[in-house]
């Protein structure tokens, strides 16, 4: 018997949001790629909501944008509504979310995929990783074929040995009843890998034409939309948008969930995996907080050409005659035809600690993953580190420095730096709250923070850079002209403050002083300033925003290079942590487990008091001095 | 972190001699110009050569702190290879802390505990092969302060900011959560409500950080415990050191008595008396914890008062607590000598080597003997204690300081109308700092109080 045996660069296993951002960054940057799919047609699936983006997570998919990954794009060509949340709040959590359809968003990724130079789709469910004295070798398929590589990225979602459930039944089955992945965790814990198992849900979906929509509040989309994308012109996204719907459940609705508790699987014990806080089943939400008399739900389009509607609000894993009763409960839905039943899905993941920064494994050279594979949840999330992942399963091959994002500088660094330095025990949502610099790290200057990240890596073009570069250049000229132009309290300027009911000036003041008046902005105060160059919206953004949270900005830079400091002090990978003799034992442990790459990344560890970071300094400082003694011998 | 110069007392903490206060980093030239006055007007310091010895005041703004002498090493010739001013005043517990406060308010922060030593060494002044020494101060030195500063702080002032924390957390929770998921919770008009807790938090942090100015965060007197068995007379002479108008006894604005513990002055020297249960061996359950206690603060203490009752024999009970004395620096009472007296000066001499004092406290006889007794004992210097301990006060007032000023800048944030995500970042920075003063980080606090108060998600 003779088995197919092909030769490969990078191999990436799974093709959700995490597995095609891998695949096409590594296909990119010239190396010869495969990606490997249960099944071709579900590439780029969204198998819970019909949304891109959202509060922190909108950031992501700028982000992934800037460093020239494909989400922003795709959902720029494929949304059907779109809402910039957050306009009334400050500049650092505006957040884009987009309805997705979802159909079109799957096949237009397909697309890009399949026209994607040095990469190969590929249809086979991949169950052995072969490894060779903790160095990957390549893959093996289900059918025996195999793939030599250089580098693997796991991006397995929610397929690993994963169960989907509602009341007492079961199936063995991956999200939408696509086939599971069974054999590869068995591969990942003959490589010593350590194995935990997560859960989550997804609501029904429910048949448009069955739901009464005039006892419901129908929710539009912006006006004028932002596109995710800076390289998407803003004109094409202005289309025609369509509707979602807000409902409430009621008395009725949580009676219903009270009295079939105990058919809960959740409840009953049948459910082992961990789910997350912040996504809870509407039976978690009536249990924990029983004083509410109604929760939201809102009705979603699933896209243009389906009837499908997505019941956000309203996951569940109860059986099916109760989802039926209680979805039923809900105003506008009281005829409502169940498409698809609400599910729980189990499946298996690692613990992200065996993770450096890199996401590439500790203890396998050339070993990578991303996305829900590594204990997080969301697209969003998924595609960051996937992208993170495929560049660095690139660069490693190609013998460059690989890529680590800090905290200091994107919501991707924050979201890699959390998985792989905290204990994680329920799948990980991003939050703009787990930014600490989170006025640094807006959505709207992504660009200005990554592009050239993304340059120097190579998935950004010449030109996208020139034109960043130039943007940076009038945003900090016309920041300084502003500062420095003066302007007397004048009958015109007085006027003018007395229409913007500003108080008028009492002696002369720089134009940049005005700004940072809340009631004043750039753009109110053209008539006063003669000298103004032509801005384009996005630069005049940055000066605005600049110029009136300087304060606050100041502080955070100031904390910033607090902890780039800490940051770069970096820990010799080769260094044993339990030889260290004035650590604390737990300290010890703890850095032994974690194996941190900086003195930053230390203090960050749970049970890694500062006196532990002053002992380990001292230390490192002995040992870099012997290093240097013994190299010069 | 506000700066990178650290200053710390650098001498022991007690009423004679001299202190020297201490100050390393970038910024010491610039902080002692600000609290530096010479006869000589418009001398600023940071012109003067490295090396020298400068005679003058320390002063706040107007106040004249105190004489000193000021030396100056600037870097990389200094201790830690940075610039070094050495602030040498007249000594004395209060002056020394109070040019150390000040050096602090001028933007130094409190060192950490071995930090000196830890920068002389990254800073190559220690010979690289000293690390396990460098290491093993860090460590003696912190191990003190953990201890010192769980401790050494009342029970109530913990209370009290575990109390102020979890408001603070509430608020971040409740702003986070809007911020997270605005189609589900809504935050119009949230800033008045806030602005109303938050003034009520300014208050309470502003009556806690009079309370740090006048020592009572903090038992950062003499440790002192007064034992005995049961009906010695224990309970009766610690109301009539406190009783007296001589003791300073303050409850701290809105927490609850601590019984405990009393702060007093005598004759000169502050004490922190802890009043015991009285040692017998107990089946009693709840005795039996107090017994343990007492046991328990005796090996802390810094002075043991043992109250023995002159009018009964001794007993087993006696006999555990000299056993429990013995190896203590102690002064024994001999009380109710306004009785007949069973136990003698004479049969106890043969028992102890502490020093016995006859009192009544019933009758308020003997109790300035006692005061003459713990005077010398102090200026002797055979009593003393830790000066971490002040350190760590310093370094808990501190922190409450900095838990003002970020509440202040919320205060600020809401009145010019700033939008509500700001103020969550000024409140987390409260959260944080009053975090650090009862030793907990605020690691995953956030996210858990968003899930378990909110109902978010989808």
């Amino acid at each position: 018997m003779s088995a197919i045996v092909e030769e490969y660069d990078v191999v990436v296993i799974g093709a959700g949001h995490a597995g095609c951002e891998a695949a096409l960054a590594s296909a990119r940057l010239g190396l010869e790629t495969i990606i490997f799919t249960v099944s071709v047609d579900s590439i780029a699936l969204m198998p819970c909501n019909p949304n891109i983006g959202g509060s922190s997570k909108g950031h992501i998919v700028k982000e992934i944008d800037a460093l020239g990954g494909e989400m922003g794009k795709n959902i720029d060509k494929t949304f059907i509504q779109s809402k910039m949340l957050n306009l009334s709040k400050g500049p650092a959590v505006h957040s884009l979310r987009a309805q997705a359809d979802k159909a079109e968003y799957s096949k237009s990724m397909r697309k890009i995929l399949e026209n994607t130079d040095n990469l190969t789709v590929r249809q086979a469910e991949v169950v052995e990783i072969l490894a060779e004295n903790n160095v990957i070798r390549g893959v093996r398929t289900f059918s025996g074929a195999t793939y030599n590589c250089k580098s693997v990225v796991l991006c397995t979602g929610t397929y690993l040995k994963s169960r989907c459930i509602y009341g007492d039944v079961s199936s063995y089955t991956g999200p939408n009843g696509l086939q599971s992945a069974d054999y590869l965790t068995e591969s990942l814990k003959n490589l010593g890998i350590e194995i935990q198992r997560f859960k989550t849900g997804t609501p029904a979906r429910i048949d448009k034409r069955s739901i009464d929509f005039s006892k419901m509040e129908e929710q539009f989309g912006d006006e004028r939309v932002v596109p995710f994308s800076f390289s998407t012109d803003p004109e094409t996204v202005q289309i025609k948008q369509a509707s979602c719907w807000l409902t409430y459940t009621n008395e009725e609705t949580h009676r219903i969930i009270r009295e079939n508790l105990d058919r809960s699987p959740l409840y009953s014990g049948m459910i082992e995996g961990t789910g997350p806080r912040y996504c809870p089943s509407i039976e978690d939400k009536v249990v924990k907080f029983a004083d509410k008399d109604r929760h939201q739900v809102f009705i979603e389009p699933e896209g243009l050409y389906t009837n499908e509607m997505y019941v956000g609000g309203m996951s569940s894993s109860l059986p099916e005659d109760v989802q039926h009763k209680m979805y039923r409960s809900v105003a506008g839905l009281e005829n409502a035809k169940i498409v698809r039943n609400a599910y729980a899905i189990e499946y298996d993941c690692i613990n992200p600690r065996q993770l450096n920064p890199t996401l590439e494994f500790k203890q396998i050279q050339g070993l990578f993953s991303g996305g829900q594979f590594n204990g997080s949840s969301g697209y969003e999330e998924a595609a960051g580190q996937g992208l993170v992942a495929g560049i660095n399963a690139a660069l490693k091959i190609q013998g460059r420095e690989m890529l680590i994002l800090d905290r200091s500088e994107s919501y991707i660094g924050v979201l890699i730096d959390d998985l792989v330095t905290k204990e994680n025990k329920e799948p990980y949502r991003m939050m703009t709250s787990r930014a600490e610099y989170r006025l640094l790290l807006r959505q709207d200057n992504a660009d200005l923070r990554l592009m050239k990240k993304g340059y120097e890596v190579g998935l950004v073009s010449e030109q996208q850079y020139n034109s960043l570069i130039n943007k940076e250049n009038q945003i900090a000229a016309e920041i300084k002209r502003l500062e420095n132009t003066n302007i007397g309290a004048s009958k015109e300027v007085q006027s003018l403050l007395e229409i913007k009911e500003s108080t008028p000036l009492k002696t002369g003041t720089t134009l940049a002083e005005l700004i940072r008046r809340p009631e004043l902005s750039y753009e109110i105060l053209e008539p006063l300033d003669k000298e103004r160059p032509q801005l384009a919206a996005d630069v005049i953004e940055q000066i605005n925003i600049n110029i009136k949270y300087d304060g606050y900005i100041r502080r955070q830079l100031k904390q910033v290079e607090h902890f780039k400091s800490l940051e770069n002090k970096k820990i010799p990978a080769e260094l044993d942590f339990l030889n260290i003799d004035g650590l604390r034992k737990e300290a010890k442990q703890k850095l032994d487990l974690y194996k941190p790459l900086s003195i930053g990344q230390a203090s960050r560890i749970s049970g890694v008091s500062p006196a532990d970071i002053s002992v380990l300094l001292v230390y490192l400082e002995q040992y870099r001095h012997n290093a240097k003694k013994q190299d010069m011998r | 972190m506000k700066t990178d110069t650290i200053a710390a007392i650098a001498t022991a903490m007690s009423n004679s001699g001299i202190g020297i206060v201490r100050i390393s980093g970038s910024d010491s030239l610039e902080i002692i110009d600000n609290i530096y006055r010479s006869r000589i007007a418009g001398k600023r310091l940071s012109e003067a050569d490295s090396h020298t010895v400068h005679y003058g005041y320390i002063c706040d703004g107007e106040d004249v702190i105190d004489e000193v002498i000021v030396l100056l090493m600037k870097g990389p010739n200094s201790f830690t290879r940075e610039d070094v001013v050495e602030i040498d005043c007249h000594g004395g517990v209060l002056v020394t802390k109070k040019i150390l406060e000040t050096v602090i308010k001028y933007g130094a922060r409190p060192a950490e505990p071995g930090e000196f030593t830890k920068r002389a060494f990254l800073n190559g002044r220690i010979d690289l092969s000293q690390a396990e020494a460098v290491i093993d101060v860090i460590n003696a030195k912190n191990d003190f302060a953990l201890k010192s500063s769980v401790s050494q702080l009342k029970g109530a002032v913990h209370d009290k900011i575990t109390e102020m924390r979890s408001r603070i957390i509430y608020n971040i929770a409740f702003i986070e959560s809007a911020l997270d998921d605005p189609e589900h919770v809504s935050i119009e008009g949230y800033g008045e409500k806030l602005l109303v807790e938050v003034e009520k938090l300014l208050i309470e942090l502003k009556n806690l950080l009079k309370s740090a100015d006048n020592g009572r965060i903090i038992k950062e007197g003499i440790q002192t415990v007064i034992v005995g068995k049961p009906n010695a007379g224990k309970s009766s002479l610690l109301n009539l050191l406190v009783g007296e108008e001589r003791a300073i006894v303050t409850d701290i604005a809105g927490t609850t008595r601590d019984v405990l513990e009393e702060s007093i002055q005598l004759g000169g020297v502050s004490l922190t008396i802890m009043d015991t249960a009285g040692i017998r061996n107990t089946e009693d359950v709840v005795e039996k914890i107090g017994v343990e206690r007492a046991r328990e603060y005796s090996l802390k203490a810094d002075l043991i008062i043992y109250v023995v009752d002159s009018s009964t024999d001794l007993d087993e009970n006696d006999e555990e607590i000299i056993q429990m004395i013995k190896e203590k620096k102690a002064v024994v009472l001999l009380n109710k000598s306004d009785l007949t007296m069973v136990t003698t000066e004479e049969m106890l001499e043969k028992k102890t080597d502490h020093r016995i004092i006859q009192i009544s406290a019933k009758e308020n006889r003997g109790i300035e003997i006692l005061e003459e007794t713990l005077k010398d004992m102090f200026f002797s210097g055979e009593i003393s204690f830790n000066d971490e301990v002040y350190i760590t006060n310093i370094r808990q007032k501190n922190l409450i300081q900095e838990a003002y000023e970020s509440l202040e800048m919320v205060k600020k944030s809401i009145l010019e109308e700033m939008p509500e995500d700001f103020y969550s970042i000024d409140l987390m920075s409260a959260y944080e700092s009053l975090g650090s003063i009862i030793g907990e980080k605020a690691e995953e606090d956030l996210v858990n109080e968003i899930f378990s108060k909110f109902c978010t998600g989808k």
